[in-house]
């Protein structure tokens, strides 16, 4: 097989959806285009087949209950359906929520915008591997504490965060724990009831779905989970969540989560060797090549590494081939280095160097081996243009210089 | 982002990459910029003590593309001018050249500044080595 440009290496921030999702989407945009609210003719029944079939899958999926999913519209409004609705359901009990510093911006910014309302949220900081420490969650609980929200991993660096001890801590101090699991779900196995998550968020288009729709868990039994809706209308998906549901959407999502279901072990152990491939090889050919984020803990389809000394856009420049994305200052549009690298604590350097390879469903082991290739021979020219690299090989401490900070 | 066909040309066969011995007197080095901040240029100039004309100059840089482009170009401009017309490069003429958008202008900064430092370098150099009076010869 020979190989197509440019080659998609950026999983983590959509995914191309796979023919067999497309194919099961398509007869609900037009042939059975009911309303899966109608109650009274085969149009509307035939619609809510289809629905209570995807509920089915992303139940399977997860570990949890069919009546347990409420369709969103994606992953930003599921974070913000559970954050909000805990928050204002809860209000009675306390005002305090916890979360992390390395959290995506649905969830961060959404706990500011409560902040704003009168709610208390602490954001854990994380190690240097990007895990949070569960004593410095223990230590952040008060008895005004309503929720505790981590990631189920992070869509940077693919850490994994230690959801079970977090779920055991939530629950010993009957706190609600929610998980945002976007990276995660599909990708590595996840069981709402081992894990002890109580409201999860999902979406379609990380897992080959289609874009615009989502799900978000919530838990009914042990403890019964209520939601104050952010949205007020119909009254449809128990009413945590009015509008006309996007069936055609829905399909897609229920059919992402039934191939992910089957094809996750195997397809987990490819990737994993693929990304351990495209590691090795970066690490055998260069020096000064850092890994963010804890190896062991880590979504099998991740790699992210910082080439010291070579600024990031002026890679992604180089391997303009290859999509892939950077945590520089550069390619962002607030011209800040990644906050989820900094909170690591490495230093904003390493963030400007730094490169998110995602790996997906499609990646070949071709796409691999060039990808590995350009980005060493790309970063070895760099290097050659780099004062940063030669004051290194001079045996300069980069620390020690005084630079004229602009 | 679009990158102008010259940030390309710039980025894809730099112009002067090297090193000037930064101990010869009549190589003044300038070193602009911080790692935190994503750019660190290295700009340096030889300037032939007989015409005070600058002969070579060199750069490397760490930075995103236009960064690399604005140095790069520097080197070409310095080239065959005299100290006092390089010092009056600005750093607009450098935008114009590259068509760099707005959130690029920084880089051509640091371009200015680096020309700046490598004469100021330079000329602490030529003064410490000619006492006031003395002809140069
Ligand atoms: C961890 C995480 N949470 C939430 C989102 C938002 O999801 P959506 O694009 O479905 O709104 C994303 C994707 O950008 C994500 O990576």
């Amino acid at each position: 097989m020979s190989l197509k440009f440019p080659i998609y290496m950026d999983s983590h921030a959509t995914t191309r959806m796979d023919q067999r999702v497309f194919a099961a989407m398509t007869p609900y945009f037009t042939e059975i285009f009911g309303n899966a609210a109608s109650r009274n003719h085969a149009f509307g029944w035939q619609a809510e087949e289809a629905v209570e079939k995807s509920r089915k899958q992303i139940a399977d999926l997860i570990g949890a209950d069919a009546k347990e999913i409420v369709f969103t519209s994606g992953a930003t409004e599921s974070n913000n359906l559970a954050l909000k609705g805990v928050a204002q359901m809860y209000a009675e009990k306390g005002n305090h929520i916890i979360t992390a510093a390395t959290e995506h911006k649905a969830i961060l910014d959404t706990c500011k915008r409560l902040e704003k309302d009168g709610f208390r949220v602490t954001y854990l900081p994380v190690q240097t591997d990007g895990l949070i420490d569960l004593q410095q969650l223990r230590d952040a609980i008060t008895d005004k504490t309503i929720l505790i929200s981590i990631m189920y991993a992070n869509n940077e660096i693919g850490v994994v965060q230690p959801v079970q001890e977090i779920a055991k801590i939530a629950k010993e101090k009957g706190i609600l724990f929610h998980s945002d699991a976007v990276q995660a779900a599909g990708k590595i196995p996840i069981n709402v009831q081992k894990d002890g998550i109580d409201i999860m968020s999902i979406t379609g288009h990380k897992m080959y779905g289609p874009k615009g729709v989502g799900a978000l868990y919530v838990r009914r039994r042990n403890p019964r989970v209520r939601l104050a809706e952010q949205m007020q209308g119909g009254g449809h998906e128990r009413g945590m969540r009015s509008g006309t549901l996007n069936v055609p959407g829905i399909v897609g999502l229920g059919e992402a989560c039934e191939l992910c279901h089957k094809e996750m072990a195997e397809e987990g152990r490819r990737l994993a060797f693929l990304r351990d491939k495209l590691k090795d090889k970066l690490f055998a050919e260069l020096d000064e090549v850092y890994i963010n984020g804890n190896m062991q803990h880590r979504l099998p389809h991740n790699l992210n590494v910082s080439f010291a000394y070579v600024e990031g856009e002026s890679l992604l420049m180089g391997i303009n081939d290859v999509a892939v994305s950077s945590g520089s200052a550069c390619t962002s549009a607030t011209l800040e280095p990644s906050y989820v690298l900094k909170a690591l604590g490495a230093g904003d350097d390493l963030a400007h160097s730094s490169i998110r390879f995602g790996l997906g469903r499609f990646t070949t082991e071709e796409e691999v081996d060039y990808v590995a290739a350009k980005v060493i021979d790309v970063v070895k020219k760099l290097r050659e243009l780099s004062p940063l690299y030669e004051m290194f090989k001079e045996g300069v401490d980069l620390s020690k210089v005084q630079w004229t900070a602009h | 982002m679009a990158y102008s066909d010259k940030v390309l040309d710039h980025y894809n066969n730099p112009r002067n990459v090297g090193s000037l011995d930064k101990a010869d007197p009549n190589v003044g080095t300038g070193m602009v910029g911080a790692p935190e901040c994503g750019d660190v240029m290295k700009l340096q100039i030889k300037v032939n003590p007989e015409t005070g004309v600058i002969d070579d100059a060199k750069f490397k840089t760490f930075g995103c593309g236009s960064a690399i482009a604005s140095s790069s170009l520097a080197t070409e401009w310095l080239r065959g001018k005299s100290v006092d017309e390089a010092l009056a490069i600005k750093n607009t003429e450098i935008v114009a050249e590259l068509a760099l958008p707005p959130v690029k202008i920084h880089c051509s900064v640091l371009a200015e500044d680096a020309i700046k430092a490598a004469i100021a370098d330079y000329k602490a150099k030529e003064e410490k080595r000619t006492p006031v009076g003395a002809v140069t010869a």
